[in-house]
């Protein structure tokens, strides 16, 4: 077991100030001071020149987007993961951390991905690993490399090499996509004329539940990622939304204005018998189950204007979750169970919030006023949201204190709609 | 007949949309895959029975009051709501009373009230709006003693506005009710 200094780097962000870094694939945002970050570097893989892609950047990317750590550039220094590294340098630099490796093309066409990750201070060998994968694996690849090195210096589980799925519209065309999860890597799960919202990861990641208007009402459907096979879970009569799968994937909380108003019911996944569990004369509706399956978060103006309420997750008695502000809506729920992620309307402006639940204690997190749709990552270390810049749809994501944001790339056209999908087997 | 093309335009849609996915969209029932826009057929009126006038009689003609109360599908079919609203406005009862007119006669018709909201605030809550609107025009309609069975209220929350813009003259024209037949 070996310690990793982490030098505190409230001088570097002091002078960037609040601002923007361009980094390589995408641009980050560094707000406030106080943070602590470690230095690392990673240096370009060797012969990776030879691949469709710069798999450096995809992991230097990766840990930037954590919050975790900061780059530190190490241009001129030419390695791979069988160097010895010169520690009177990386000293010099002020790396804590250091990743080379490189990248060999095998006799069958695919490639052979080594790294290794060594302590800047020490000069100890951390580990490595190598990964013979095809060209189309590379990204990936270089997901499981930032996992194992987030994972190595943190003691935590990376979520680099996890999935998002997300909606597009173009003209009048809406895809629901299925990308990796800084955004990259897109590929379409469902193209429609008509809207897709509302998508929602089973828990083993294998299927997607959704609202599609192809049949010109919302309606819910569970889809097989994989083989693209999908099945009606709710076409009642009226409207049907806001799909929510229960952390066993048996039962999928969803909206069904069936008997009147928006009410929740919980619905089987295998029977599709639909259950009622909420009893309100209003608006009840985006369920979310915490961790646990024990409790269901959801949205209901019963007390007049949309608040947050739990209740067990069979039904019985609400408890009002939200306080302050007379609009709080979209709940997520951290894997942790410490988190409560929400969107509260504060001046006419729509802003990403964040409770702690033990304590009850609310921060807004960005600075932005058409947030919408937050998702928390498998390891309840970031979150995922959707906004606008400048006009624009975007996709964000920031880590809990909200003092490091990056916006994720994806396919052209506005996008909206996203959920961190779990963690991979 | 027209019906029927429509359908198949549908079909072309559908299909074309199909293309470039990986999921073909062929699980919906067939009968809603006609296009947003396709409107039922103009219902042409009731006519009125020719006169048995003399060549010396002079009839007065005067717009029939029937004729505009079964308007219809060919009447307004928008009633538009105040933000964060869904009490249907006394200015609406009038388009109320038509189509509710039209139905009574002719109970064969099916009517689909969709519920829209404008851009602002979240997705789902405010389809859960939308629907609010919805159920707000069909117990409307209720009251004018149409059948439940004629009716079913829906919502597309703000993801189907009608005018696009970010300034109060768009939110009102988004904030809406469509009577729908098909």
């Amino acid at each position: 077991m070996h310690m990793i200094r982490r030098r505190d780097c409230v001088a570097s962000v002091l002078a960037c100030g609040t601002g923007s870094l361009a980094w390589a694939q995408f641009r980050l945002e560094v707000n406030g001071v106080g943070l602590t970050q470690m230095p690392i570097a990673v240096l370009p893989l060797r012969g990776e020149e030879t691949a469709p892609l710069k798999l450096s950047a995809v992991i230097d990317a990766d840990l930037a987007r954590s919050g975790r750590f900061s780059a530190v550039n190490g241009a001129g220094q030419s390695m791979d993961e069988t160097s010895r590294p010169d520690i009177a340098f990386w000293r010099l630099k002020g790396a804590d951390a250091l990743v080379a490796g490189s990248l060999t093309r095998l006799s069958d066409g695919r490639f052979d991905l080594r790294y290794r990750l060594w302590d800047g201070v020490s000069g100890k060998d951390l580990g490595g690993q190598s990964y013979a994968v095809e060209a189309a694996d590379l990204r990936l690849a270089a997901h499981r490399v930032a996992d194992a090195v987030y994972e190595a210096l943190t003691r935590e589980r990376g979520v680099f090499s996890t999935r998002l799925a997300y909606v597009t519209k173009s003209g009048t065309r809406y895809t629901l996509w299925v990308a990796d999860a800084d955004g990259e890597n897109a590929r379409a799960a469902l193209a429609s004329p008509e809207p897709i919202i509302s998508p929602a990861w089973s828990p083993n990641g294998g299927q997607l539940a959704y609202v599609s208007f192809e049949s010109r009402k919302p309606v819910i459907y569970a889809h097989d990622v994989a083989t693209g096979r999908r099945r009606l879970i709710a076409n009642f009569r009226g409207s049907n939304s806001a799909p929510a799968w229960s952390p066993d994937g048996r039962t999928l909380a969803a909206t069904l204005s069936r008997e009147g108003g928006s009410q929740i019911f919980a619905i089987d996944t295998s029977s599709g018998e639909a259950r009622r569990l909420t009893q309100s004369s209003g608006i009840d509706t985006e369920p979310a189950y915490s961790a646990d399956g024990a409790s269901l978060y959801f949205v209901s103006d019963r007390g007049g204007a949309p608040q947050i309420y739990r209740m067990p997750a069979s039904g019985g008695t609400p408890e009002r979750v939200t306080f302050s502000g007379s609009y709080n809506i979209s709940p997520a729920l951290s894997a942790d169970g410490r988190w409560l992620a929400f969107v509260s309307r504060v001046s006419g402006a729509f802003k990403l919030h964040l409770m702690e639940l033990a304590s009850g204690s609310v921060t807004a997190l960005t600075d932005t006023s058409a947030d919408e749709s937050p998702s928390f990552a498998p390891n309840s270390r970031l979150l995922v949201y959707a906004t606008q810049i400048q006009g624009r749809e975007a996709l964000m994501s920031t880590t809990l204190d909200g003092q490091v944001k990056a916006r994720l790339s994806g396919q052209g056209g506005e996008i909206r709609e996203p959920d961190w999908g779990p963690f991979l087997k | 007949m027209e019906l029927r093309q429509h359908f198949l335009l549908g079909l072309a849609c559908v299909a074309l949309a199909a293309c470039s996915s990986a999921v073909k969209l062929d699980t919906v029932p067939v009968e809603d895959k006609v296009g947003t826009t396709v409107q039922a057929p103009p219902t042409p009126p009731d006519k009125a029975p020719a006169a048995e006038a003399t060549a010396r009689e002079v009839k007065v003609v005067t717009p029939d009051a029937n004729l505009q109360a079964l308007a219809g599908p060919n009447g307004p079919r928008t009633v538009y709501f105040d933000y964060e609203s869904f009490v249907i406005k006394p200015e609406f009862q009038p388009l109320l009373q038509a189509h509710a007119n039209y139905l009574l006669a002719k109970k064969d018709r099916k009517l689909v009230i969709e519920g829209h909201t404008d851009e602002r605030g979240g997705r789902e809550y405010n389809l859960a709006l939308g629907q609010k609107r919805a159920d707000a025009v069909r117990r409307a309609l209720q009251v004018l003693q149409v059948a439940d069975g004629q009716m079913e209220s829906v919502s597309y929350g703000k993801e189907k506005p009608a005018v696009v813009g970010g300034d109060e003259a768009a939110f009102a024209k988004n904030r809406r009710a469509e009577l729908v037949y098909r």
